[in-house]
């Protein structure tokens, strides 16, 4: 399906029996045991794992930057085919002449975070062409000219204009596109992609995974993927190894690993991901499932008289009109605008959250998703708009409530984050981390706080051993679930998840899911689920809402949305994600270069002309409504 | 990608075929259990459970040479609460017969027979040409040193009249381990007395800028906008005044009727009031990044009051990072007393410090003739490093879970 790779004999990489293993305090720890594969001339290898399961180690082994608590056996043979010669990179001194001779020319490297891997100091040019400036003894201008093209090859549509940019003029997509010129400039016959995709986007993650297969193939390059997303692997790789802590579990060409997948762990790894094609009411299998023991919780007083009072009152919980916040930023003089810019983050948005459902709403980043999760937490103030939030206790306006009115609203919202790690204070144990928010409301006395907290505990899966360890010592999953403990503390009814399983992996992922949806049903919780994931959110949301450049573009009933999605950015969305199943691949060519959000792609009838036509939601039945021009008839929509 | 039809690869038991063969499919016989990276050993459990506190100390005992830096300063400051009876003479004893007398060399063996740690009496001529002091070992006077003994008399702490130390002379000799001053005063146990003074007032000068550099910093970094702006221009102009003038000019203003202790003071004040620049950009720098974090926001968000979320969210996240700031932040304390007591603008005898010791070494000529008026330099050194090393070991140690 690629160009045919060069009639090499040998195996571009070969790596035998590696194993790294680190002295830490508590033990060594073995990152990597007696692992063995290779990467072909011009083919894609992708080394497929869970966090911690050894493969970035592996790649830092690859391009000599192992730390040097790092204890390292076996040998990694690099077949140069431009010289024959064969060399045992792990043989090679330290940052002596010979690696750097490798670095960067011989193999490159992009890395996950694009925010963070391009200086902010350097134009993007200049950082580019410091890799040829390195290697070769080019002169000037025809370094310049090599950037260029390759600015133009990786997708930069302007590429002399983008070669004078600084990093941070650029978005995400495009700053990965940059790391990939500067890793690929010197034509490099190995490229090691080190979870080139997950900090992106699904729609900009599609338009990556083309852009380094197309380019994979016409430099006839060899490529080490190393990814934890099954569905990248599918759409991207040739052969496949699957690695858990450590050790290779399976490994074979992507036929043989899609279709006659063997290992439990890969099995495993496949029923996690949640996919379109789930009936109402699947589950998902999640490596390892956690059982939920609501028992106690369920026996508090507080939690009884919710689900009493809760049934008859009015159906919607938490009502949203109007919303509009905007932010100025500073024009600056440099590019002739010297005035103020209002960027409207959140643009007339309103939406209904019912008594006990869970409400998804998805968008890419910037969308302005983070943003209307503030306003309901009252972190951020709007603009202009109205919340009433329908408590047990009676109707809230939500934006006005002040002091103590404030406080009794924080005890009924509730917020699940994003980022396991930074969620919970280093400092505190586990214990105080999930009984802060009863010591701040003053609820009940030592003793029954503790009772609390281990009944919360059991609730998410975790014992009582861990009440006095502190976060460092769990797992990202675990640690999730220790801040839903926390956020379920107070006996909230409605549960805010802004992205709660976009910084795990696909095993815990599934873990995570399946946990919300047993409390929800337990406890009977109201959510709102914010991801970018629209597969994550179709597993769990009764209904959508589809965000796009801070307007709510489409919402509609789960299945509804899945079946007939109307707006062709919702489209787009459902189109760029991934499955780990070769028969249903991306369809490259159906994804726009410039994003799913530019609006020009867009039919007419949904774009803004600023004609005076407005947008308005179209109601076209059953809870179904999409932005669209006012004049347009709703026949042509569907 | 193409679709193949659905053919079955040979099975093999190794990932790793021969060079360029075709892949096999190969499946790991090995046992599995998706629990084992979640399952921890005995020592990982120890770690887990660990607070702050003790790994940090886990983290700072692998520094080795901080370590020792500590354990070193730790030994000095404990010497300076009784340094009486650490230094073998008072510090204000003259030895009339004895000034200018060089070092003496402690001996073991007095013509090849043991006698244990001893010194030599002394012999002075006068050089009538130079009318230099000249003295010689002589051999014939074995003054065997005593330990845990009775010697030159003192007041405890300025209080308690006693005369016991931790090494004398012999009855009716003297030891000058590092020589005497141009008052016959023993160098040793003006040094061993200057400790107290210059490691104090490093401690008083960095505890008045901590506080100042935590208050200061803090209010910058919490409230930010105008106060942030106007504490960072003068923290810039503050930094960029070069300092000894500034020492000198500060200094100049203390009145002559002062007295030692409480110009002491008012030196550590001096030094405290140009120090907390550096703290202070330190503490706001950390409080804006901590501001950041998601638990943090997780506190405001539960409905937290300010006062808690700076209490229990806040200071313990800066307050390590802040400790070893201000470690790193003593040494300059110390030269910075040395350097005004040197130019004779800080202390003023009677109090001795190492700073008033250097000032007997001014001149050329003194350092030519007797250059063991230079050993208080010896001290002021290793302390320096020793902070220096132990505050490098303290910073690491600060953010154990890196």
């Amino acid at each position: 399906m690629n160009a045919a790779a060069k009639s090499s004999s040998g195996d571009l990489l070969r790596i035998e029996n590696l194993g790294i293993s680190f002295a830490i305090v508590g033990g060594p720890v073995h990152a990597v045991r007696n692992a063995s594969f290779r990467v072909l001339p011009g083919k894609v290898t992708a080394l497929v794992g869970e966090s911690g399961s050894g493969k970035s180690v592996i790649s830092q082994a690859v391009m000599g930057i192992l730390p040097n608590t790092a204890r390292v056996r076996g040998s990694i043979l690099f077949d140069d085919p431009l010289t024959g010669k064969s060399t045992d990179i792990l043989q090679l001194p330290r940052d002596g002449e010979d690696i750097r001779a490798l670095r960067g020319s011989r193999i490159g490297k992009i890395f996950q975070e694009p925010m963070t891997s391009l200086s902010p100091l350097h134009t993007i040019g200049n950082q580019i062409d410091e890799a040829l400036k390195i290697h070769s003894d080019l002169d000037a201008a025809e370094v310049k000219a090599r950037t260029l093209e390759m600015l133009g090859l990786v997708g930069f549509p302007n590429p002399a204009r983008a070669y004078g940019m600084y990093s941070f003029e650029l978005s995400g997509g495009l700053r990965q596109r940059a790391m990939i010129a500067m890793a690929l400039l010197c034509r490099p016959a190995l490229l090691i992609a080190d979870e080139p995709t997950t900090a992106l986007d699904v729609t900009i993650q599609a338009q990556i995974l083309h852009l380094l297969r197309d380019l994979q193939s016409r430099l006839n390059m060899a490529m080490l993927l190393i990814t934890h997303d099954l569905g990248v692997v599918a759409n991207v790789a040739d052969e496949v190894v699957v690695i858990y802590h450590g050790e290779i579990m399976e490994a074979g060409t992507v036929e043989d690993i899609f279709r006659r997948p063997q290992h439990p762990y890969l099995k495993g790894l496949m029923a996690a991901v949640p996919h379109f094609d789930m009936k109402p009411g699947e589950r998902l299998k999640a490596l390892r499932d956690v059982p939920v023991k609501v028992g106690t919780l369920l026996d508090s007083p507080k939690a009884k008289a919710t689900a009493a009072v809760a049934q008859p009152r009015s159906d919607v919980l938490l009502s949203a009109r109007d919303l509009v916040k905007s932010y100025t930023t500073r024009g600056s003089g440099w590019f002739g605008k010297g005035r103020d810019r209002p960027v409207k983050a959140v643009d007339d948005v309103g939406f209904d959250i019912r008594r006990g459902e869970c409400l998804g709403l998805v968008g890419e980043s910037g969308c302005g998703k983070t943003t209307i999760s503030k306003i309901l937490m009252r972190a951020v103030r709007p603009d202009s708009g109205s919340v009433v939030f329908n408590g047990a206790d009676g109707p809230i306006d939500l934006l006005a409530a002040e002091g103590e009115a404030l406080r009794a609203v924080r005890t009924k919202i509730q917020m699940v984050f994003q980022d396991p790690v930074s969620s919970l204070s280093p400092r505190m144990t586990v214990q105080n981390i999930i009984s802060e928010p009863l010591e701040i409301h003053d609820r009940g006395d030592a003793q029954s706080r503790l009772q609390k907290v281990t009944a919360l505990l059991k609730a998410i899966g975790l014992d009582e051993r861990a009440l006095n360890r502190y976060p460092h010592s769990f797992s990202g999953g675990q640690r999730q679930r220790i801040g839903i403990a926390r956020a379920l503390a107070l006996g909230p009814e409605l549960l805010i998840c802004d992205e709660p399983v976009s910084a795990l992996d696909v095993s815990v992922q599934a873990q995570i899911l399946n946990l919300l949806k047993d409390l929800q049903s337990e406890l009977g919780l109201t959510y709102l689920f914010i991801s970018h994931n629209l597969a994550v959110v179709d597993y769990m949301a009764d209904r959508i809402a589809v965000m796009c450049a801070g307007r709510i573009v489409e919402l509609a009933p789960c299945e509804t949305l899945m079946e007939r999605p109307v707006h062709p950015y919702t489209r787009s969305l459902l189109a760029a994600v991934p499955f780990p199943d070769l028969d249903r691949p991306l369809d490259f060519d159906t994804l726009h270069a410039a994003g799913a959000s530019d609006q020009n792609a867009w039919a007419p009838q949904f774009r803004n002309d600023g004609d005076g036509d407005a947008l308005t939601p179209t109601d076209l039945g059953g809870g179904h409504l999409v932005l669209a021009r006012r004049s347009v008839d709703k026949r042509e929509l569907v | 990608m193409t679709t193949s039809p659905p053919m079955t690869t040979e099975a093999t038991t190794s990932p790793l075929p021969a060079p360029g063969a075709p892949l096999g499919h190969f499946v790991s016989t090995a046992p599995f259990d998706p629990l084992s990276v979640e399952a921890m050993t005995e020592e990982q459990a120890k770690v887990y459970q660990a607070s702050q506190l003790r790994l940090m100390w886990w983290k700072f005992k692998r520094h080795r040479l901080a370590l020792w830096s500590a354990i070193f300063l730790a030994a000095l400051y404990s010497m300076i609460v009784i340094c009486e009876f650490v230094a073998p003479y008072n510090l204000h004893t003259r030895n009339v017969d004895f000034i200018h007398a060089p070092p003496q060399r402690v001996h073991l063996f007095d013509n090849g027979s043991f006698v244990g740690p001893f010194v030599y009496g002394r012999t002075m001529t006068l050089d009538m040409d130079t009318l230099k002091r000249v003295y010689a070992d002589d051999r014939t006077q074995v003054q065997r040193l005593r330990f845990f003994c009775s010697g030159d008399p003192y007041k405890f702490w300025g209080v308690v009249p006693a005369s016991f130390h931790f090494v004398c002379p012999a009855e009716g000799g003297q030891f000058f381990a590092l020589g005497t001053d141009r008052l016959g005063r023993d160098v040793l146990s003006r040094i061993i007395y200057g400790a107290r003074i210059s490691l104090t007032i490093g401690l008083i000068g960095v505890a008045f800028s901590f506080v100042l550099g935590v208050v200061i910093g803090g209010l910058a970094g919490y409230h930010g906008g105008v106060f942030d702006l106007v504490v960072q221009r003068v923290i810039e102009v503050l930094q960029s005044l070069p300092s000894i003038p500034l020492w000198m000019a500060l200094a100049a203003i203390m009145p002559v009727t002062w007295s030692p202790i409480v110009i002491y003071f008012g030196i550590t004040i001096i030094l405290g009031l140009l120090d907390w620049t550096g703290l202070a950009r330190a503490v706001r720098s950390k409080l804006l990044s901590l501001r950041e974090e998601d638990y943090v926001l997780a506190a405001q968000l539960m409905g937290a009051r300010p006062a808690r979320i700076i209490g229990r969210h806040l200071v313990p996240g800066f307050m390590s990072h802040l400790i070893a700031s201000a470690t790193i932040a003593i040494p300059g304390m110390i030269l910075g007393e040395t350097a005004l007591s040197f130019l004779g603008l800080g202390l003023r005898p009677p109090i001795t410090s190492w700073g008033i010791l250097l000032t007997e070494a001014r001149s050329v000529n003194v350092i030519a003739f007797y250059p063991w008026l230079l050993y208080p330099m010896i001290p002021v050194i290793l302390v320096i490093l020793a902070f220096n090393f132990m505050g490098d070991g303290l910073r690491d140690a600060a953010d154990p879970y890196r």
